[in-house]
């Protein structure tokens, strides 16, 4: 599965395009992680264990958006993008939507 | 009075430590950015047409908070207006750091050049409990790679 925030790829042609697809993921960390996170906010600096949280969260929103373009029969996910919202104290919703295609001379 | 003391104490920590890691940061990323420099990231949409490249998403991301000091002169400067100095700095240094880690992945895939980079910034501070500026910056593109290594 090839994935890319560029309109095509470079070499291929698009055989059929099959419609966006889109995967998404909440997650909220535990209360350990969030007392961490006051002491950071004393003294600034980077928050690793929201980071990891944000990185982990986004991977599980790209599975499912390739889960879905696997589903649909694409072999590629062209055009993505993300977005991050904060919906509630301790809880981010990352989104991943990209168009789902076929491609040329990919064999898999 | 007890209160008065304790913000006294929080901002002159925030201070002291506050400094020192954001120019121990700064000097990081001004080392690593010099390292990066033969991986262009672009914002361009399109990328050269000839010959051949494979194309693979690649990402970094940073959360990064303000130190106590900062917010608490930000919170003054609310009250006159103008230049935010200690905001600026904050989401200058998590822009660099994140696109740092995208061409760190890029680096590791063997690509030439980055293309069609974005930026994305969210404000997470509502997870913490005191409202504090905790600032998301998400830097995503495409890295190009010669066809066939």
């Amino acid at each position: 599965m090839f994935i890319s925030n560029l309109e095509f790829m470079t070499g291929k042609t698009v055989q059929q395009h099959l419609g966006l697809v889109q995967g998404s993921s909440v997650r909220a960390k535990h209360a350990g992680k969030d007392i961490v996170a006051g002491f950071k906010n004393l003294f600034g600096g980077e928050l690793k264990a929201y980071t990891e949280l944000l990185h982990e969260s986004r991977e599980e929103a790209t599975e499912r958006m390739i889960e879905q373009a696997k589903a649909v029969g694409a072999n590629a996910v062209l055009n993505v993008r993300y977005s991050t919202s904060s919906i509630t104290a301790g809880a981010a919703e990352i989104y991943v939507y990209g168009t789902a295609v076929v491609l040329d001379g990919i064999d898999d | 009075m007890y209160e008065l003391i304790l913000t006294v104490v929080l901002v002159s920590l925030g201070y002291i430590f506050g400094r020192r890691a954001e120019s121990k940061h700064y000097k990081s990323i001004i080392m690593r950015e010099k390292e990066m420099n033969t991986l262009p990231a672009m914002a361009s949409r399109r990328p050269p047409s000839d010959g051949h490249y494979d194309q693979a998403l690649v990402s970094g991301s940073v959360v990064i908070a303000n130190d106590y000091f900062k917010s608490f002169v930000a919170g003054l400067r609310n009250l006159f207006g103008g230049q935010m100095r200690s905001y600026e700095t904050l989401l200058d240094r998590a822009r660099r750091e994140a696109v740092l880690r995208m061409k760190q992945e890029a680096k590791t895939l063997g690509a030439e050049a980055i293309f069609n980079v974005k930026y994305e910034t969210s404000n997470i501070s509502g997870q913490t409990r005191k409202k504090m500026p905790v600032i998301e910056v998400h830097a995503y593109g495409t890295a190009l790679t010669k066809y066939g290594i």
